[in-house]
């Protein structure tokens, strides 16, 4: 395994990323629009002073096609290539585990640690929840709790494969998890909160809203999973198991089974 | 165990790729993702590199849709 193959790793986790991108801006514009819609709507109507002001720089329908397509794909490619990086270490590491399991687990472990913690502490806010006087503090301090959950989930499995010797590989990983939920718990207890939605500002719109972010996350990192997966397979499985189709699927499968 | 029932062949344990080889790309293409993600998740939000509001609002509904605050 040399660079060439970190080079081929990385340009599949970006195009994997892209293609998993796309799958999560059809969830973003079905889902995530609406609700979106919902809060400019209550802003624009309850809001004398703050907002937008009158003209507007990009226009509602713009943000709400080209714009969220830029900013999806775009965040698509960035995190499939980070997270091919992230294979690229995690491949052999972390137990027994081919590419396509390999690739699974990192789009699963990446879900969690990058959306799904920071979530529970930080959850994103439709327009017009938010005070304008936070956002620095508030944006600090999300980027700084996924930084803290991704750390932590590295050292949550590292803890995991030195007590698998020791444990199994089970019961090693039960603890590491729960050490996991430990550390988070602490951070969550410890961090500031904000609670910034204004009175008389929709619930059903902050829980679609909310809702909708978690769906294009979930669809985003499994999409990614898959499709990665599915690259990283062919491109680091030796070539006597890929070169006749039908028998190389039968040892394939049979190599996925053991 | 269980590698000594299955056959040889069936899950041939998979060699690391050196660190070594993976910090470049790691280190050159990490940042650049970053930038990306800054771009798309903060700039013209909490700080500003570039001055005016075209990015954000260019950007805005993904980076509200993507969990990041927005504003």
């Amino acid at each position: 395994m040399n660079s060439i193959s970190v080079r081929a790793l990385l340009v599949r986790g970006m195009l994997a990323g892209l293609v998993a991108g796309v799958f999560a801006l059809v969830v973003a514009y079905l889902l995530g629009e609406s609700p979106v819609d919902a809060a400019i709507a209550f802003e624009e109507s309850n809001s004398h002073e703050h907002g937008h002001g009158g003209e507007e720089l990009v226009s509602r329908a713009m943000q709400s096609t080209a714009g969220l397509s830029t900013g999806v794909l775009i965040f698509g490619v960035a995190i499939g290539g980070i997270a091919a990086l992230a294979f690229a270490v995690a491949l052999g590491r972390i137990g027994r585990f081919g590419p396509r399991a390999t690739a699974a687990l990192i789009a699963f472990g990446a879900l969690l640690s990058v959306y799904v913690v920071p979530f529970l502490k930080y959850p994103p806010n439709p327009p017009a929840v938010g005070d304008p006087d936070t956002i620095g503090q508030r944006t600090t301090l999300y980027f700084l709790m996924i930084l803290l959950s991704v750390l932590l989930t590295v050292a949550a499995v590292t803890l995991g494969r030195r007590l698998a010797p020791r444990l199994g590989n089970w019961n090693a990983t039960v603890a590491a998890a729960a050490a996991f939920v430990v550390a988070a718990g602490l951070a969550f207890a410890f961090l500031p909160s904000f609670n910034e939605v204004p009175k008389g500002f929709p619930a059903t719109v902050v829980w679609e809203f909310r809702l909708a972010t978690l769906a294009i996350q979930v669809t985003l990192w499994t999409c990614f999973g898959l499709v990665f997966g599915y690259l990283a397979e062919r491109l680091l499985t030796p070539r006597t198991a890929t070169a006749t189709d039908g028998k190389g699927a039968a040892s394939r499968a049979a190599a996925a089974a053991n | 165990m269980a590698q000594s029932v299955a056959p040889a062949t069936a899950a041939p344990a998979i060699t690391p790729i050196s660190l070594k080889a993976i910090a470049p790309w790691a280190l050159f293409f990490g940042v650049l993702m970053l930038v990306l993600l800054y771009f798309v998740g903060a700039e013209q939000g909490a700080t500003s590199l570039i001055s005016g509001e075209n990015v954000h609002e260019w950007v805005h509904d993904g980076r509200h849709l993507l969990g990041f605050p927005c504003h």
